[in-house]
């Protein structure tokens, strides 16, 4: 719990994501070039999805930084997601920096057509 | 700290000045070629004694369309990001959109003393990592200084 507080209070660059919808679900794309993949993180916590990542590059010692743009070593970046998605059934794929969540929706929740009943 | 200005009501243009007028004041070095921190890729430099070492932060790059040059000491790093997000046409809603897509190019001048003939470039977790050794001669090396006394 002290380790997630801590995490938490550090500070950490917000990622640019892509998402959009369809009738199937939620697709989010997150770009967190830098980030191996045993470094990403992804939680889920009742309604709240928090993707992060650490950044580790290949520095050769003794380098003196001479301009940063990128100058913080770690992601994060939370979503509050609604009732009807099913966080039971989340996929993530993690392609060149690029993370891919799909989150798709209850069955309850699937489209599907309402008749109009004319009285 | 409001100045003077023509307009003193227009709040926004006075944000504006302010906002400009500390980064001015965060950016030691203007340079000619502007910092580019909204630019895609984000650039990193640095140095050791052995060579100056420059990551691109451009993830979900197809490695093959990236196009690395060096003429006259300076260094491009050109390329295309596809797009994820669905054709407008299709039955899907677009929430956030904020990831760049389309055509890149960033361009870096090189210190004079490097060998260009010798770059190395590595794309991996979707950061482009470039290493450009320095040249020999201006490596720091000891002297060894001779004793001119007979043993």
């Amino acid at each position: 719990m002290n380790d997630t507080v801590a995490k938490q209070a550090e500070a950490a660059m917000i990622p640019p994501v892509d998402v959009f919808e369809d009738a199937a679900g939620i697709t989010l794309y997150a770009d967190l070039p830098g980030v191996p993949k045993d470094k990403l993180d992804l939680q889920l916590e009742a309604d709240t999805l928090t993707i992060g990542g650490e950044v580790a590059l290949d520095v050769p010692e003794g380098m003196d930084a001479a301009h940063a743009e990128v100058s913080l070593s770690r992601y994060r970046r939370s979503f509050t997601l609604s009732r009807e998605l099913d966080t039971g059934k989340v996929s993530a794929e993690f392609n060149h920096g690029v993370l891919k969540l799909r989150i798709p929706k209850a069955e309850h929740a699937q489209p599907r057509k309402i008749e109009i009943k004319v009285a | 700290m409001m100045a003077r200005t023509l307009f003193p009501r227009d709040l926004f243009a006075e944000l504006d000045r302010l906002q400009r007028g500390m980064q001015q004041r965060i950016d030691m070095t203007p340079s000619i070629r502007g910092l580019g921190r909204d630019g895609f890729p984000a650039i990193n430099v640095g140095g050791t004694p052995q060579s100056v070492e420059l990551y691109a932060f451009a993830p979900g790059v197809d490695p093959a369309s990236l196009d690395v040059q060096v003429e006259k000491g300076v260094l491009t790093i050109a390329g295309e990001r596809k797009p994820d997000t669905p054709q407008p046409d299709a039955k899907a809603t677009l929430h956030i959109e904020e990831r760049f897509a389309g055509r890149f190019r960033r361009v870096v001048s090189l210190p004079d003393d490097v060998d260009a003939a010798a770059i190395e470039a590595r794309y991996r977790n979707g950061v482009l990592h470039i290493s450009i050794p320095r040249q020999q001669a201006a490596q720091p090396r000891r002297i060894q200084i001779q004793s001119g006394d007979q043993p």
